[in-house]
């Protein structure tokens, strides 16, 4: 690989591959957690916690930078308290990217999870607690192994989503090579500097292949929910 | 062993309002038409549904009290429960199925039980499988053994037979005469089906419309001549308990019952098992003197206790034969020609005596 791609390529896209990772697995928890409220539970608000959780969808990734931005930068409230209290700094740092693609792709992994619930019977739910199992024993042994298929497409697809975040990762933690220049921001920094294009496309023929390959997995990761197998 | 139940819910188009026991071992029917309250009978026992109001104990063992706000978790309540639609976990072996309960129970089953409900049921050979590679009848069996496997103190079997064709119930049935007659369980059987209450139950308790309308044993129930008005259901018919006697040297059997005795043919059990045996309403004539060249091996004298005729085609005749109760069921035009009215003596010609398989209580 080294011999096809540039030190600067190859390190763009091992950045893009971590802050994905991070950010779709640290979210994960959090995105069942959210799938099992909306799909099994039923509460005044729900509608308005739904929407919440949609509206990185809708809203422009800018924004959403600035937002983060606003409330973890180091003079921000919730930022400055975490520096102070843990050392902890999201601004201008790659743990910074993962988390605006976490809340960015947030709402990918809970609809996939969320309709693989749906989908799912809950009669088996109930013909495991007449056997003996309860709330979490169901949970781990019943909910989610059948909710499986739905839950991997939902990582792969945020997955996916993830390495394409471009604005509110440079809103928020810059575009600082090594730790928060990722290949869209990589593209970006191409396209600035004089006959840059050649590289801009090269790192955009590899974007394509990551995107395809993820799509993929989601697509073949998807197929046994809808056999029902 | 005893399971006592009070159960009262109003669903706003249907109320629910039953109140019955359940006393030995063995199986009662929980009879009724479609929307007669049974399913949601046991799903309150089993602790899924909770009613309005009620108490009900299972071995003595109150799990639910409305009034004392006593409400135990259904994990908590050991019911073995055996779904109409199986509910296997097609997400595990039919072995990880089979001892899914049995691994979170506190009184384990020990390994000759488990040899011992797996031979029962014929399950050894599917162990390896998937849920989804059984046909419909073994997926039903699983479902029982994964039920006993849980060390249940009662089992609710919600019309186990009902999603099954007529051959894979055929395959099923002695199945669920082998459990009732092997395991030590009380089993609450909820059926519209009157032939599998005939076949399988001891006890039976009539409900129509979220109410008991009838309780008591099989044997009493099934002759009522008001049991179709009252069930909305069936031909009634009469099904007798029996002890198997020595084979003749015509080739014939003697069955004994209280009251005289049964001819039939090619019987498997030895002399002194007892058996059940169903005679149905349309399998009896009726005539005033004894028919003494006919084909029929069974001719008994009885007596006439109650004539129903309320219908336009047919009428119901209950008959006394010693102590047991049989049912005729004969034309208009026959029941004006007889002239048949309660007291009366008449000879009952069977056409057909149907010979269940063991059965050890009752």
């Amino acid at each position: 690989m080294d011999s096809i791609l540039t030190p600067a390529e190859s390190e763009a896209l091992l950045l893009s591959l971590r802050i994905s990772s991070v950010a779709v697995l640290c979210a994960l928890p959090f995105a069942v957690a959210a799938a099992l409220l909306l799909a099994r539970t039923q509460f005044i608000g729900k509608t308005l916690v739904d929407g919440l959780i949609h509206v990185p969808l809708v809203l422009p990734p800018v924004a959403i930078g600035f937002l983060l931005l606003t409330v973890f930068g180091t003079r921000g409230g919730l930022g400055g308290w975490l520096l102070v209290h843990f050392g902890i700094r999201f601004v201008f740092s790659w743990t910074g990217a993962a988390l605006a693609s976490a809340i960015i792709t947030f709402p990918f992994q809970v609809r996939a999870i969320r309709l693989a619930l749906e989908g799912s019977d809950l009669g088996l739910n109930q013909a495991a607690e007449t056997l003996g199992a309860g709330w979490w024993d169901r949970l781990v042994n019943i909910t989610l192994p059948l909710a499986f298929p739905g839950i991997v497409a939902g990582v792969v697809t945020a997955f996916a989503a993830s390495l394409g975040e471009f604005g509110a990762i440079i809103t928020f933690v810059s575009n600082i090579p090594g730790e928060t220049r990722t290949l869209p921001l990589a593209i970006y920094t191409a396209l600035q500097a004089p006959g840059g294009d050649v590289e801009a496309a090269r790192l955009s023929i590899i974007s394509i292949l990551l995107a395809l390959l993820f799509m993929s997995l989601a697509e073949i990761a998807a197929r046994p929910a809808r056999t029902g197998a | 062993m005893s399971v006592d139940v009070f159960l009262a819910h109003d669903f706003g188009d249907f109320a629910l309002d039953v109140r019955f026991t359940v006393g030995q071992p063995g199986v009662t029917a929980l009879f009724g038409p479609s929307g007669s309250g049974k399913t949601t009978i046991i799903n309150a026992i089993a602790g899924t549904f909770r009613p309005q109001q009620g108490q009900i104990a299972v071995n003595g063992r109150t799990v639910f009290d409305s009034a004392k706000q006593v409400d135990m978790p259904a994990r908590l309540r050991h019911t073995g429960y055996v779904f109409q639609d199986s509910r296997l976990f097609p997400h595990m072996s039919v072995e990880d199925n089979l001892l899914f309960g049995w691994r979170r129970t506190q009184k384990k089953a020990d390994s000759g039980e488990i040899a011992n409900v797996i031979a029962l049921l014929g399950l050894e050979h599917l162990r390896q499988r998937w849920p989804r590679n059984l046909s419909g009848g073994e997926r039903g069996r699983v479902a029982l053994g994964r039920a006993l496997l849980s060390s249940p103190e009662i089992l609710l079997l919600d019309e186990p037979l009902a999603a099954l064709d007529a051959e894979r119930r055929a395959e099923i049935l002695p199945y669920l005469e082998r459990l009732r007659d092997e395991a030590r369980l009380p089993m609450l059987y909820v059926s519209h089906q009157l032939d599998e209450v005939a076949r399988l139950a001891h006890e039976i308790v009539v409900l129509r419309g979220g109410r008991v309308v009838r309780q008591g044993s099989v044997f009493d129930v099934l002759t009522e001549l008001e049991l179709p008005t009252l069930a909305g259901a069936a031909p009634a018919g009469a099904v007798i308990p029996t002890v198997v006697g020595e084979r003749r040297a015509d080739g014939l059997t003697a069955l004994a019952f209280d009251g005289g005795t049964l001819l039939v043919q090619e019987i498997a059990q030895p002399p002194g098992t007892k058996v059940r045996v169903r005679i149905r309403a349309e399998e009896i004539m009726l005539a005033l003197e004894e028919p003494r060249t006919i084909s029929a091996n069974n001719v008994l004298l009885v007596q006439v206790n109650e004539v129903r005729h309320d219908r336009a085609t047919h009428a119901d005749v209950q008959l006394l034969c010693g102590a047991t109760r049989l049912v005729a069921r004969i034309t208009r035009a026959s029941l004006q020609r007889l002239n048949l009215a309660p007291g009366k003596p008449v000879f009952a010609v069977i056409k057909s005596v149907t010979v269940d398989t063991q059965m050890s209580a009752g």
